[in-house]
């Protein structure tokens, strides 16, 4: 028996029962569009995690006073005040994977431009805080060395910032700000970077040299923390080994004694959100898979149903002489014929609603290709795996007894 | 002497029901020559079916043997059967069997489509002369469910014929059918006889008897009359002198 004349069998038969053979593939049709929409939106969010922390800078580590808060614990301000400059010092120059680092000192407060006002904080950095935060110069420049020297009142503001300030769109470079009463000259603005994964404005920040912000606002000597990044990504973790043992021996802590200070990579970060929306991904897939499994389920039923439904047809077509094969064969191709035009719709449909999704609730997306050749897999494997059974019944019956069945 | 077709040799078939054998077929020997019309009659249960099913290899004799062709069915195998139905047997059924919703041409073709022999062309081809041959030229994309019974009924034969077969069976080919589509059917067979087909007909209506070259009468599945008509009645005769129906 030829494949082309058991196909053509199989079509005629199958467009003699359109409303069937469609409802049939209704579940293939869900069940593989869920699939694919929900893996798209899975791998969407993951993604986009992703190239937010990317942004922020992925070989990025932070280094904070204080040891790690366990249970919500509040520190004493003594333990606040453990990092020093020279915990900065070395770690810029005594480590092997660490490229850049900066230390930071902050204060929040009100900037005052003429009229307007607007309330903020200062960060004190230095120049490698740039790079370390993926931070670019718009217009203008970073302050230099000898301007951190001299604790100069020279600051780089973001736009958010200049949006309040400068209402009227006047050229911010050069103008004299007012934090705490102590004048900046604007040096530098920043380029726009919009809002992070945690909804943070990352426009909404002033940049001063470290020593200005310790001197002249703080008044302090020790800094509130470090930041660092690591010559590559897959050298966080060996950065982060090799800063906590610098600073233990630095802060002359015994073996038996806890960090007084914590250091966290970004890609610690990442890794802890990925595998979260990971976990969201299978869940998802999981749920998708199951109506796929019911959409067979549903073959199964409609074959078994269409079989009986058939069996004068079956008992005429072997007295005509189909062999039972024949007939097992064009069951099966009915059931594979009816999951693969299911799976095919369902890929169109779901990526029509992976769209909608990103569409009408702007969540990230991501189509995955791999998913659309395994809900395929999957749904042919169905139809053989479900249509097995009602073709097998349907090839084993005896002509006689199926052309008297009423 | 024309060639004999069929030899049956003492043929015997029983069905167990539960407990009990029912002997539907209790030793019938007959041949069957090329190019007969034979009539097979009995009351019912009398074994004409299961007679007529052995005849077409849908079914195997419990004792007995059967040659078809001078060749032994009972040594071929369920497949060998299939494909012995296909290209030499057609079979016309009391309740058409055609395909739903399916149009007359598409019906016709059936058969020729499990025979890879048979190009898509040549399929066409043969199933358009098959119908031609049954009176349906104007009918062939007609669907089934859109024919009256005599139309329908043509199909089937024109289905039977397509695979050009050295034997025609019908069970009860007319049982349908109202008196006078009954006998445009059966003009339709003596066409078909004329033209030198072997033809077994199945029916319980002794008057039909009267248009066959043969007749083989059953009774309790045994052969008890096998007589050779030899004035056999013209049923398109029978059909003109009918009282002309008017609605
Ligand atoms: N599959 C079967 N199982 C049991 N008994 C059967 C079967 N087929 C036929 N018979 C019996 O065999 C006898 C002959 O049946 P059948 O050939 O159908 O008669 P007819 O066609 O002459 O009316 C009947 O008694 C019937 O009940
Ligand atoms: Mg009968």
């Amino acid at each position: 028996m030829n494949i082309g004349n058991l196909i053509k069998i199989s079509l005629r038969a199958l467009s003699n029962n359109k409303l069937r053979a469609f409802l049939t593939m209704l579940g293939i049709i869900i069940g593989v569009a869920s699939v694919i929409t929900m893996l798209a939106i899975g791998q969407g969010s993951k993604e986009s995690i992703r190239s937010q922390i990317s942004e922020m800078g992925s070989n990025m580590i932070m280094i904070q006073p204080g040891a790690d808060m366990k249970g919500g614990v509040r520190q004493s301000s003594d333990n606040m005040q453990t990092l020093k400059l020279k915990d900065f010092n070395d770690i810029c120059s005594n480590t092997t994977y660490i490229s850049k680092c900066s230390p930071s000192v902050a204060s929040s407060g009100q900037f005052i431009f003429g009229a307007n006002n607007y309330p903020s904080s200062i960060s004190g950095v230095n120049a490698d805080y740039m790079d370390i935060r993926k931070l670019t110069i718009e217009d203008g420049t970073i302050f230099n060395e000898q301007q951190i020297a001299s604790a100069a009142k020279v600051c780089i503001v973001g736009k958010t910032v200049i949006k309040n300030l400068f209402p009227n769109g006047e050229e911010p470079i050069g103008k004299v700000i007012r934090f705490n009463k102590i004048p900046f000259t604007i040096i530098g603005t920043l380029k726009a970077k919009g809002y992070n994964s945690m909804g943070m404005d990352q426009d909404d920040i002033v940049l001063a040299p470290y020593t200005t912000v310790q001197k002249r606002v703080l008044a302090i000597t020790y800094i509130q923390g470090i930041f660092a990044s690591a010559i590559s990504e897959d050298a966080t973790t060996n950065a982060t080994t090799e800063i906590k043992a610098l600073l233990r021996s630095n802060h002359k802590l015994k073996d038996t004694a806890d960090d007084d200070f914590n250091v966290r990579s970004q890609q610690e970060l990442s890794t802890m959100l990925t595998s979260t929306t990971d976990m969201m991904t299978i869940l998802l897939a999981c749920i998708a898979g199951i109506s796929l499994l019911v959409g067979g389920i549903g073959i199964m039923n409609i074959m078994y149903v269409s079989v009986k439904e058939r069996t004068r047809e079956i008992g005429l077509r072997m007295s005509i002489g189909a062999k039972g094969r024949d007939i097992l064969s064009q069951f099966l191709i009915e059931a594979v014929l009816i999951s693969f035009t299911g799976g095919i719709i369902g890929v169109i449909l779901g990526i029509v609603s992976s769209f909608m999704v990103k569409l009408l609730f702007s969540w990230p997306i991501s189509i995955q290709t791999y998913s659309v050749f395994l809900s395929f897999l999957v749904c042919t494997i169905t139809g053989v795996f479900f249509g097995w059974y009602p073709a097998k019944n349907a090839s084993e019956l005896d002509p006689i007894e199926a052309l008297r069945y009423e | 002497m024309s060639k004999s077709i069929i030899r049956l040799d003492n043929i015997k078939r029983n069905f167990q029901v539960g407990e009990e054998t029912v002997h539907a077929l209790r030793g019938v020997s007959f041949n069957i020559n090329e190019g007969e019309f034979v009539t097979i009659m009995g009351t019912s249960g009398s074994g004409k079916s299961t007679l007529l099913n052995l005849l077409g290899c849908l079914d195997t004799p419990t004792e007995g043997e059967y040659y078809l062709d001078d060749i032994a069915v009972s040594t071929m195998d369920k497949n060998e059967r299939s494909t012995l139905r296909n290209r030499k047997i057609g079979f016309v059924f009391q309740s058409y069997n055609l395909l739903a919703k399916t149009t007359a041409l598409e019906n016709v073709e059936l058969p020729l489509l499990y025979n890879p022999t048979i190009s898509t062309k040549e399929r066409r081809e043969k199933a358009e002369k098959a119908l031609e041959a049954v009176g349906l030229s104007d009918r062939l994309h007609h669907k089934s469910n859109q024919m009256s019974g005599g139309q329908m009924q043509r199909v089937a034969i024109a289905r039977a014929l397509v695979n050009d077969p050295v034997l025609i069976l019908a069970d009860e080919a007319t049982g349908n059918l109202d008196t006078r589509t009954a006998y445009e059917i059966m003009v339709l067979f003596q066409e078909l006889y004329k033209k030198g087909r072997t033809i077994i007909f199945v029916t319980h209506n002794p008057e039909l008897a009267s248009f066959t070259s043969r007749n083989i009468v059953l009774r309790d599945g045994k052969v008890v009359k096998d007589t050779i008509n030899e004035h056999i009645e013209s049923a398109k005769n029978m059909l003109d002198n009918l009282p002309k129906q008017d609605d």
